[in-house]
Parts: C-alpha cells; structure tokens; sequence
C-alpha cells in the first residue's frame, strides 16, 4: 500500500498541517468537556464474517442525495511531486531513524535507551549505526528490565535530559506502567510545576503477522487516561519522522506509537527539517458523505475500503487522527459539521479503547451535527489468536469498513 | 549507651578555647550571626572560661537579662560514633569524626526543628487540618540531617513518602511544609502534592514519592544524568527496610552498576514496612549487603555523626567506583503513617526504649553538655524557639488560601514547547521553530 506523500508546495516544509492550513480561531471546543449525561452511542457489533449489525437510535435521517459519480480527490500527490524539492525516498523506520539522528545531533541533551538499541542496532533496525555515531553514552543498551530503565529515563528527564525510551514492543511497557503513569504523566503535576519530563517512550505496537497474543497489544487504550502524558501514533514516513522530531522537542511526556507491520512503508519525504504538529489530525483524503476517523495501521485498511467505496459512488472523507491524547477535536469537529456521518475505524479492542473515547468526545461536543448515530469498528475483545485466519478476523478487514459505511449512509 | 558516652568523655580532653561569643539569634541559623558586641563579650567569657559550670552565669545574666551566646566554634571536635561501621566489599570509614561545635549545634537545632514539626504535624492531623496520608519522620532524624551535611546543593537527593524532614534538610522552609500540608498556595507544590509530593527543584531535592520502591530507579536516572553532564555530583536515592524487596531497585542496582553511575541507595530501616517487621519480610534483613555485587555499609542511622561520615565516605566511593548500598539503622517512634497507631506490631516498651537510649536529639545533647558547649538552659532555649518558629509557620499556613479553581488545570502539560504547534487546548497561537 503506497503512502500518500503529504508534503503540497513548500508551505508544506514548515507547516504541521500538510493540507488546507487551519486558522486556529473561532476554535469552539476545548479538551474540557462538560460532563452532561450524554447519550449512550449505539454500538456496532462486527462480526468476524463481515456482517455488521447496529441499532440505530430513530432519529430523523437526512435523506442524503449520493452523487453517483463522486470523485476521490487525491491528496494532491501529483501536486506535491512538482514541489520544489524532490527529497528523498525511504522507508518508515529510516525517516525514524533519521528524526532521531537529526534531533540527537541538535541537542546533546538526547539520548536513546532500550533494550538491544545500541550496538545490536535495534530490533527494527530505527536506531542502527547511532552508537556507532554517538557513542555508548547517548545511545544506550539496557538489561531486560522495563520498570526500572523507564524509571531511570523520566529521572534523567527531571535533571532536562531528553531520553528516548524503546519499549521493543509496547507490550512490554506494562511492566512500567507505574513509573510511566506516577512519575512520567504526574509529576508536573503534583511538583507544582517544578519539574517538566521531555521524556518520548515509543516503540511497535499492534497486531503483526501471527505474533501471539502477547505481542499484539494496543496499549494506547490503556494509558489514555493517564493525565499529564500525550500519545501520538505515526502511519507514514512523513509523519513519522515529524512526530519523532516534534515528540523529542516537547516539554512533555510524549508516548509515540508505532506499528510492527508498517515499518516497511516506502515514501519520499522532504529534505528540509520539518515537524509535525503534536496535537493536529491529518487529512487523508477530503470528502463530503462520511468522515472516517482512523489511525496507524487501520488507515490503509480504511484507504483501500475508500477505493472501493469511491467507485461505488461514496466520497467519504479519511482523517488519521494521528493525536490519539489530546484529540484534535477542531479538524475532526470540522469535518463532522461538514457530513454528519462518523465511522471510527481502529485497531483496540471494542472495550475502553481509542474508539470508545472518541466516540464520546464526538457525541458530547458534536451531537447536533450528527445525522446518524457514529460507527465505530474495533478489534474484537479478545487475544490476537496465533492462527492467521482467526489473528484476519479479530481486526477490521477493508470489506468491514465498506460495509459500515454503506449502512451508514443509506 | 551510657557507657560508650563516659568512655568519650574520659578519652577525649575538654575543649580548652574560649568559645566566641555571638549573640543568640531569633532567627533562623541561615542568617549570619550578628556580629558580637566587644565589651560585654570579653567579660563574660571571662567568666565562662574561669567556671565550668553556667551556675555562676544565671544570676548574672537572669540580672542583666541578656541571653548568654551559645558556642560557634569551628575548631575540630574529634569524637568517636557510637559503633563502628559495617562494610560488605569495601573497606569502612573510620570511626572517628571531626566535628565543630558550631556544627554540633546546628545538628541539634535542626533535628529539634524537625522533631518539632513533626509533632505538629500530628496535632495538625488530629484537627483534621491535614488530610490524606501523614507519614512522620520523628526518631530519623539523624539521617537526614547527617546526609546534608556531607553534601552539596549540587547532589541530588530523592526520598519515599517520609519526605518533610529531608524537604527541610534541602533547605525548605517551614511556611511552604505547613501549607502544602494543609493544602494552601504557598506550599512547595502549590497545594496540588500534599504530604507525598515535596520537591525543590532549586536544591536538587526531588521528592516525595508515594509508591513504594519506584523512586530508586528515578535515582539511579538522576545519577545517569549527572554522569551525563559530568557535574561530579552524586545521588542519594533514600528507600525504606519495606522497599528493600521492591524488584525494581534490583534492576536499577544492576543498570547502575554496569553503567558506573554516582548512585547511592540509602536503606532507611526502621525495623518495619507498615506493619510488617522486617524479619518477617525479608529473608535476608542484611540489606547493606543485598547489593551482593555492590559495596554496602552499615550505619548506626541515630548517631549523626556516623551517618554523616558514611555519606561523606559514599559520595567518595561513589564518584570514583559505581552504586554502594549504606543502610540507616534507624527507628521511627510513630507508626507508619497517622492512621496507623504504631503498637499493634511492637510494644510500647520498645518503642520507650529506643526513646531513652537511642533518641538522635538526646544524644547530641549529651554530647554539647558533657563537651560544655552550651548550657541546659541555652539548648532549652533553642528548643523553646524553634517551637515557637513553628507555632509561628502555623498561623501562617492557616491564614494562606487555598489554590483558585484554575489551578486545577494548570501544569497538567508544559506550555510554549517551541516549536510550530498549539498548546493542548488549542488556544495557543502558533509559535515558530527556532
């Protein structure tokens, strides 16, 4: 699955929003939500031979007319290729790689810490040759002890180090949940402002390729509510090196997910130095019938379901929402006034993940916008089988989403 | 141990000089001395060196009604702690320190301090003041005070929820305790940490952890960044006998150790986890030598001398060879926290008898009384003032408010980044890359 190069023109160089620039004004929500009994949205119940079922709440549906012909408009691709530079091509765990390597140069406050991450050169290769580079000092090869080289990173953090932390899969990063949810995401807090954790802890993610359950765990759904951190989760080269490098210069606790199986993604990235804004969603795709809320991976499950849906006439517009804590509640609120139809296409588990979260931000601040109750298709909540069919149906297939959306809009 | 304090006094000749005399000061032992006054200087010290005893003085300056100066010698008290050291891989320090009688009896009105502020605490608590979790340092003293004065501002020290007392050790004062234990503006963390969360950040003191053990890898983390920024500076990671078990410290005594860094971890046991004693938690109670690998030492963690020459000889090993384990041997006369009576695990008797023989205050002073460097009355004045520097930081915390409703909000996250984006409520206007 080709990534769309995002980069239009040189605004594209310095701007965080590859697309149509937002004027940050008359911005109407913010992350703090009155906490009005909201309606409970309908569910969706996916079940693994595609059919999906929801009940609606009988609320008036416009009688939409569907343009037959809608067009995909294509992320301007062919637009961004005569921009003035050509950059440079690569794969989603070089322009990683690259995002550090530039950012540990600018600062010599940054350094790297994991397991395997020095002169092994990563287990997915985002940190080889950097200890070659920096030496065993700034790049740094820990023990099998997630708990306590975590706790030593938001420490070294508190003195105004800047380390990476790699979780060599996030799984693994349960084991230091405590110092990630006490030391990391609070103590801001609780010092009264004293000390800032410019800590970024990132790592692979997600459901692989028959990994087992234990190695397929989506664990934004459980620090999501941890206060005081931000999560972002990267899908392209692009965005992966921007977030990296933006993750890096935060002040804050930046958790940055990646996914096991998009490590291979090939795309052409600029040469200049650029970041992507923390905070801000990414449009993929503009459209006018529904708005399809993704992230990471499930975004080209949700792309390859966008042409199938384009040919069957929809026009559905994709957005990676890419800030899974805080929700970048102004693109996503935009796009929802805009066609009044929501689907949210994720890969956590239907109980307490991102979907659910978003699906009650939408609701609360959105409602009126909404013609029809919101989508939201999930993982199943239960362990990745190892078994390849079984390990298909547990996350969202593409002909899920087409036919989530043709309900949708019917 | 009366003993061992006769032996000291028969071994070790009387300190012959006459002391100088400074006024005594009100305020706190921050402020420099005023300077003395001559005449009246001269001739009581004409009188003080001629008769041991103050017994001469008190009518005279009960007439005069001045307060007679207490001694701020520095001239070198060598004294001897009150056991030798422990060591597990490495050779121990020796038992014999060099003191002052100006450091002396800035040990005893700083431990007089916090013992003070401690017991108020408890009265504060009772009046339902201070909420939440209280734990209380009184008998530890000794620790905290003795680790200071082997340290610069430049080390870090980073402590469990036990943390007024070493808060205050690091030089905060007693306004910002009171009110953020009860919760007002003025306290160190604004009012948003509580008894659990004090930090310094300009004296490199970082806290005031509430869950158990998960502060020793954040120590080993600020040893890391000392020997990042080669500041030749090292950390005291404090833990308790409870903690001692928690796998975590392993694991950072192992990265510690590979990576060589200026880490100290300093076992405060008092004897038991909560409720727990430790020879009921701990198959090995010996936790100066559970770093197996890494140096430890065994410390009387009531005599103050002793604890500040083990942490003088750590910072040493530390800076030059990697981790060392010291443990305190210490005792906290309260329980574990204010809900917890503290006699259910032990009897009272013990708990009066490590009062009578062991008390850190008493010991200091005995040792200033048996060495004549102030009289009864003068350490009773100090102990009246500090009291009433308390009472006084009291009233103050009371009158301070509470955090406005927006505070709630505040410092949830680091604004102005610096670089192009919106703050996380998206009301920041976009700031440029540098």
């Amino acid at each position: 699955m080709a990534a769309i190069f995002q980069g239009v023109g040189a605004a594209a160089t310095l701007s965080s929003s590859p697309s149509n620039s937002f004027v940050p004004k008359k911005f109407l929500t913010s992350p703090r939500r009155s906490f009005c009994v909201r309606k409970v949205p309908s569910s969706v119940v996916v079940r693994s031979d595609g059919s999906v079922n929801f009940d609606l709440n009988s609320k008036s549906r416009r009688a939409q007319q569907l343009v037959a012909n809608a067009v995909a408009t294509k992320a301007d691709s062919s637009a961004a290729s005569s921009s003035s530079n050509p950059g440079h091509e690569l794969l989603l765990f070089e322009a990683l790689r690259e995002g550090l390597e530039e950012e540990m140069e600018r600062d010599p406050c940054v350094c790297v810490m994991g397991e395997d991450v020095g002169h092994y050169g990563g287990s997915y290769k985002v940190t080889k040759d950097l200890a070659k580079k920096f030496g065993d000092l700034r790049v740094l090869d820990t023990p099998i002890a997630e708990n306590s080289f975590t706790g030593m990173g938001i420490g070294a953090a508190m003195t105004g180090l800047r380390p990476v932390v790699e979780g060599m899969n996030m799984g693994f990063l349960l084991l230091a949940f405590n110092q990630i949810s006490n030391n990391c995401g609070m103590l801001h807090y609780t010092s009264g402002g004293q000390f800032t954790i410019p800590i970024v802890i990132r790592g692979p993610g997600g459901v692989g390729r028959q990994l087992g359950a234990e190695h397929s765990q989506r664990l934004e759904s459980y620090f999501q509510s941890i206060p005081g951190i931000q999560m972002v989760a990267c899908s392209t080269p692009y965005n992966a090196k921007g977030l990296m490098k933006a993750a890096i210069r935060s002040e804050n606790p930046v958790i940055l997910f990646e996914h096991v199986l998009l490590y291979n993604l090939k795309e052409r990235i600029p040469d200049e130095d650029y970041i992507c804004n923390l905070e801000e969603a990414e449009m993929v795709r503009p459209g006018e019938h529904v708005t399809i809320l993704t992230y990471s991976r499930m975004r080209y499950h949700v792309m390859q379901a966008a042409k199938t849906l384009v040919n069957k006439g929809y026009d559905p517009e994709v957005i990676d929402i890419r800030s899974l804590k805080p929700f970048d509640l102004y693109t996503i609120g935009n796009s929802v006034k805009k066609t009044h139809r929501v689907v949210i296409v994720e890969e956590c588990m239907r109980t307490g993940g991102i979907g659910a979260s978003l699906t009650a931000a939408i609701t609360e601040n959105f409602n009126d916008y909404l013609d029809a109750p919101i989508m939201c298709l999930s993982s199943q909540d239960v362990p990745t089988p190892y078994a390849g069919t079984l390990e298909e149906w547990t996350v969202v297939q593409p002909a899920q989403i087409v036919t989530a959306v043709e309900q949708l809009c019917q | 141990m009366p003993t061992l304090l006769s032996a000291w006094f028969n071994s070790h000749q009387p300190n012959l000089h006459p002391p100088s005399f400074y006024s005594l000061s009100l305020f706190r032992s921050s402020h420099p001395p005023p300077s003395p006054n001559p005449t009246l200087a001269m001739a009581l010290s004409r009188f003080a060196s001629s008769s041991r005893s103050g017994s001469l003085l008190k009518p005279l300056s009960s007439a005069i009604s001045l307060r007679r100066p207490i001694s701020t010698d520095t001239t070198p008290i060598t004294l001897e702690t009150s056991v030798p050291f422990t060591a597990h891989q490495c050779e121990a320090p020796s038992r014999t320190v060099q003191t002052s009688a100006n450091e002396l009896l800035t040990f005893f009105r700083d431990m007089a301090l916090m013992r003070r502020m401690e017991i108020a605490a408890d009265s504060l608590y009772k009046a339902k003041l201070i909420r939440g979790f209280c734990h209380l340092y009184d008998g530890q003293e000794a620790v905290a005070v003795g680790m200071e004065a082997a340290l610069t501002k430049k080390d870090c020290i980073i402590t469990a929820y036990r943390d007024h007392c070493t808060f205050m050790a690091r030089g905060g004062t007693l306004l910002e305790v009171f009110a953020e234990l009860m919760g007002r503006q003025a306290g160190c963390s604004r009012g948003k940490g509580g008894s659990m969360h004090f930090y310094k950040k300009d004296s490199n003191f970082y806290g005031g952890h509430g869950i158990v053990g998960a502060q020793v890898p954040l120590g080993c983390g600020l040893a890391f960044a000392q020997k990042y920024s080669k500041d030749e500076a090292v950390t005291f990671a404090l833990y308790g006998d409870g903690a001692a078990n928690q796998g975590q410290l392993f694991e950072a005594l192992n990265i510690s150790a590979l990576w060589d860094l200026p880490a100290i971890l300093v076992c405060e046991n008092n004897h038991y986890g909560m409720g727990t004693a430790e020879w009921r938690a701990a198959k090995s109670p010996a936790y100066y030598k559970r770093g197996d690998y890494a140096p430890g030492l065994k410390v009387d963690g009531m005599d103050v001398l002793a604890v500040k020459q083990a942490c003088t000889f750590a910072k040493e090993h530390a800076l030059k060879n990697g981790p060392i384990i010291l443990e305190m041997d210490t005792y906290r006369y309260h329980g574990h926290s204010m809900s917890d009576p503290g006699s259910t695990y032990r009897t009272r008797d013990e708990i009066t008898g490590v009062r009578q023989e062991r008390d850190p205050i008493e010991r200091i002073r005995k040792l200033i009384l048996s060495h004549d460097l102030a009289t009864e009355k003068e350490l009773k004045d100090i102990e009246k003032e500090v009291r009433k520097e308390v009472d006084d930081a009291i009233a103050q915390a009371k009158e301070n408010p509470v955090p406005e409703s927006s505070e709630l909000f505040t410092n949830v996250y680091a604004k102005g980044l610096g670089v192009e984006s919106f703050g996380a409520d998206r009301k920041e206007v976009r700031a440029t890359l540098p």
